[in-house]
């Protein structure tokens, strides 16, 4: 019954978006209030029918209902109920579902939060999410049902794959949809903002609390996906440039350079070609992913099973919404006047700047992820395109951005001083230098890209302090002085600081691991220690340990710095009954912003164990990084103006244009 | 190799074959028994090997990955070095055999000059046409900044005539 009262529930949800879709559209056209208000309704309507099937599937799957088919092939009695919960989006179907509820999500909070936007914007935006909606309400139904019964319930479940039941899962997917749907959010505006054809400040000021929502959630999703892939996958690695990565990072660039291009927007009313087209293009991106992930076209670790039938469906959803909102934007981005005008050497020219690069980067991306398949559908032959190629062309790009973003919050609106930029930030260049000498005296000279790499990043966190200290007068003016300027900074001010501060944290963890990351990888007898890197570990012997519905077998180390003992790790290997799988789960000890890291291997026909171990020096940043980054989003989305809303202007007397 | 080192790398293998089938997912590589005594050869060969592809996995290196395919190859590639082969004649020995698919990093050929040029070409033609565009509207606004004689004349008369000449 209750996978029944699901599906009828999605297929209600679909009837509802139908009427979103044409109804508020039509209203905005006759500017007629009524028929534009009724997407409030439906949109919360929507809401709260996929929350409801939802819900059903995920009833479905804590009772182990097997006679749903997507339950009994991704489900199993014996797992713990957390892992019940997070399977629901652990596969195609289920995901999808989880896809479209947050969809439904941020249609539901525009239409809730969204009272300080005009009637006819507000009615478009409305619009266009629904035609977005039904056509993955019409995939869903058509080729994704998460509700298709069995006809004879099996009796027990096939399990989820073992690599899934772990806490990662239960955040990874979900922010990262909310970062991926989100933008849906954006680009709606943008749509809306064509068909209105008016676009202004006023309208970048209200696109950027969803694209920050968005873009907070992303940059958590993928760092957790990293992080996820790192203690998981047992070599310590944290980013393959597999294709559904990269269909992950294009949206986070892209949507990057939006977030910058809005600001100028709102600030200027600038860069309206580049916000508008950004924004379009950052949800076509996710939509570009989405295909990516799901049709069986590329072969990546992560890909879902997969069918042709649904690559196809997504394919013609993708061209009709990238297609035609390129179209849309072709037809009427002539119309958009020209805003501010602002010299080369400003904030906006840094933030065009910053676009060129982003958009460059994503390209790269793109290219390098799709170039194999053209190449072999056009000649036949057959290339890869990994690591080696992005760290090339990717690394350059990102090392020119991460040497202008301290000069882009320094630099002036519309005319800026460079030199006089140039010489407030001496101290960030000195500071720079510093961190490269340093590294040069600690480490010796045979790396010569990472002192600089580290100097580089020393120079961006010293960059966002100096960003700061001007403007709160630090080091000039008395302290009191500071402090009151400092409790006035919007808030913004802060989250820009912040973040510049959280990537340059990325980028050093991403560099120290990389470089200065010891490995061993021994076999080892029980009672036998080993070195690395200052700290001795010995191997105690194994012992096998069951779990809910897996035996572990667990190696036991104790580790030491000199004579003292400062803990215990167990790495451990889990066989899962249901599908004879087994895992690699990682022992991790957290040294500072360091970390150990033990990874099991075989048993040897000799009694010892392979044991694969790592120090890894300041790995932790990569992520602690992203979540500063977060948290500057955070904090810019806290900014009064963005939740008090652009002021309305004074009414004007009563002037009759000559219109 | 010796026969006890090939006997026990046998069973090793037959494991790695059994737990493959097993544990597809489940990924480690480089086992001690592989690895070469003299380091700087082993550095090489780690170097190298995470610039090829296990064909038969989805997007790994033969570093990362634990397929039997990966381990054969990590094998030939330290056969090859410990033979005296530089790192461009693995390469090439290995491209050889199983074409330009292999390597991690595409090759620079015909084919793949697009997959390299679009980088910069995309940056170079992004900041060109920017340039461009910022010229067109300085001189689009230097051309309508001027005002037609009816205007400066009509502006005259609303603003009356300049402060030193009252």
């Amino acid at each position: 019954m209750i996978p029944e009262l699901g599906h009828y529930a999605l297929v209600l949800a679909l009837a509802l978006g139908l009427i979103q879709s044409i109804v508020p559209v039509v209203g905005s056209l006759r500017n007629d209030g009524a028929l534009m208000r009724l997407a409030d309704s439906t949109a919360l309507m929507q809401l709260f029918f996929v929350a409801l099937s939802f819900t059903a599937l995920t009833i479905c799957y804590v009772t182990s209902d097997f006679s749903v088919a997507t339950v009994f092939e991704n489900s199993h009695s014996m797992m713990p109920l957390i892992y019940k919960i997070t399977s629901v989006w652990g596969n195609h179907e289920g995901s999808m579902l989880l896809w479209v509820l947050i969809l439904a999500l941020f249609g539901g909070m525009v239409a809730a939060f969204g009272n300080n936007l005009p009637a006819t914007l507000k009615a478009n935006v409305l619009a266009v999410q629904s035609w977005i909606a039904c056509a993955f309400y019409l995939f869903i139904l058509l080729t994704s049902n998460p509700f298709l019964r069995l006809p004879q319930a099996p009796f027990e479940g096939r399990d989820l794959n073992p690599i899934l039941q772990d806490p990662g899962l239960a955040i990874h997917p979900p922010l990262l949809y909310l970062g991926y749907v989100g933008f849906s959010i954006a680009f709606s505006f943008a749509i809306a903002a064509l068909i209105d054809g008016k676009i202004d400040a006023a309208w970048a000021r209200w696109v950027r609390p969803w694209t920050l929502a968005a873009w907070m959630c992303l940059t958590v999703g993928i760092a957790m996906g990293s992080y996820w892939a790192y203690y998981t996958l047992g070599w310590g690695g944290f980013w393959f440039w597999d294709p559904v990565e990269n269909a992950s990072l294009m949206p986070w660039l892209a949507g990057t350079a939006l977030l910058h291009s809005a600001v100028v927007m709102e600030k200027r009313n600038a860069l309206k070609i580049w916000t508008i087209l950004l924004a379009i293009l950052t949800f076509s991106l996710s939509l570009i992913g989405t295909f990516l992930v799901r049709s069986g076209v590329l072969t990546s670790v992560h890909a879902f099973a997969n069918d042709p039938r649904r690559g196809v469906f997504i394919l013609a959803i993708l061209v009709l919404f990238i297609g035609g909102g390129l179209t849309l934007f072709a037809w009427r981005a002539p119309m958009l006047k020209q805003g501010g005008l602002f010299a080369p050497i400003s904030r906006e020219g840094a933030l065009v700047f910053n676009n060129l690069f982003l958009t460059t980067a994503c390209l790269t991306v793109l290219v390098g992820t799709l170039y194999p398949l053209g190449l072999e559908a056009l000649t036949g032959e057959k290339i890869s395109v990994g690591g080696p190629f992005f760290n090339l062309t990717f690394g350059p790009l990102m090392v020119a951005l991460m040497f202008a973003i301290p000069f882009g919050p320094l630099l002036a609106w519309k005319r800026g001083d460079l030199p006089g930029v140039a010489q407030r930030l001496m101290v960030a260049f000195a500071v720079g230098l510093l961190g490269i000498a340093g590294v040069f005296m600690m480490e010796g000279a045979h790396s010569v890209l990472a002192p600089f790499g580290v100097g580089l990043a020393l120079y961006v966190m010293a960059g966002a302090v100096v960003d700061l200290a001007e403007r709160t007068g630090l080091f000039r003016a008395p302290f009191q002085t500071v402090r009151m300027r400092a409790t006035g900074l919007p808030r913004s001010a802060w989250g820009t600081a912040v973040a510049h501060f959280g990537i340059a944290l990325t980028m050093l963890g991403i560099i120290c691991a990389d470089t200065w990351g010891t490995e061993r990888i021994v076999a080892l007898k029980p009672s036998q220690t080993i070195a690395l890197s200052g700290y001795d570990l010995s191997f105690d012997g194994l012992v096998q340990r069951p779990g809910p519905n897996y035996t572990a077998q667990v190696a036991k180390f104790t580790v030491r710095r000199g004579p003292t003992v400062i803990g215990l790790m167990e790495p451990s290997k889990r066989t899962f009954t249901a599908r004879t799988m087994t895992t690699n789960e990682a022992a991790l000890m957290m040294r500072g912003p360091s970390q150990l890291y033990l990874s099991l291997g075989d048993a040897n026909a000799d009694g010892s164990i392979t044991v694969r171990l790592y120090f890894k020096p300041l790995v932790l940043l990569i992520w602690i990084g992203a979540v500063v980054m977060m948290l500057g989003g955070a904090l810019s989305l806290s900014d009064r103006r963005l939740r008090i809303g652009a002021p309305k202007p004074a009414a004007k007397p009563a002037l009759q244009a000559a219109e | 190799m010796r026969g006890e080192d090939r006997g026990v790398l046998k069973v090793i293998q037959a494991f790695l074959v059994a737990l493959a089938l097993v544990a597809p997912s489940v990924a480690f590589a480089v086992q001690p028994d592989e690895m070469l005594k003299d380091p700087v050869l082993e550095g090489r060969a780690r170097a190298l090997s995470r610039e090829l592809r296990c064909m038969v996995c989805q997007n790994q290196s033969i570093d990362d990955s634990e397929a039997p395919l990966a381990r054969d190859l990590r094998i030939l590639v330290r056969q090859r070095l410990e033979a005296g082969d530089s790192d461009r004649q693995v390469l090439d020995f290995l491209v050889a055999r199983y074409g330009d698919f292999v390597l991690l990093k595409p090759p620079f050929n015909r084919d793949t000059l697009l997959l390299w040029g679009l980088t910069p070409l995309a940056l170079i033609a992004g900041a060109i046409g920017l340039f461009v565009m910022a010229r067109r509207r300085k001189t689009a606004v230097l051309e309508t900044a001027a005002l037609t004689p009816d205007e400066q004349h009509r502006l005259s008369t609303l603003v009356g005539p300049p402060p030193s000449e009252r």
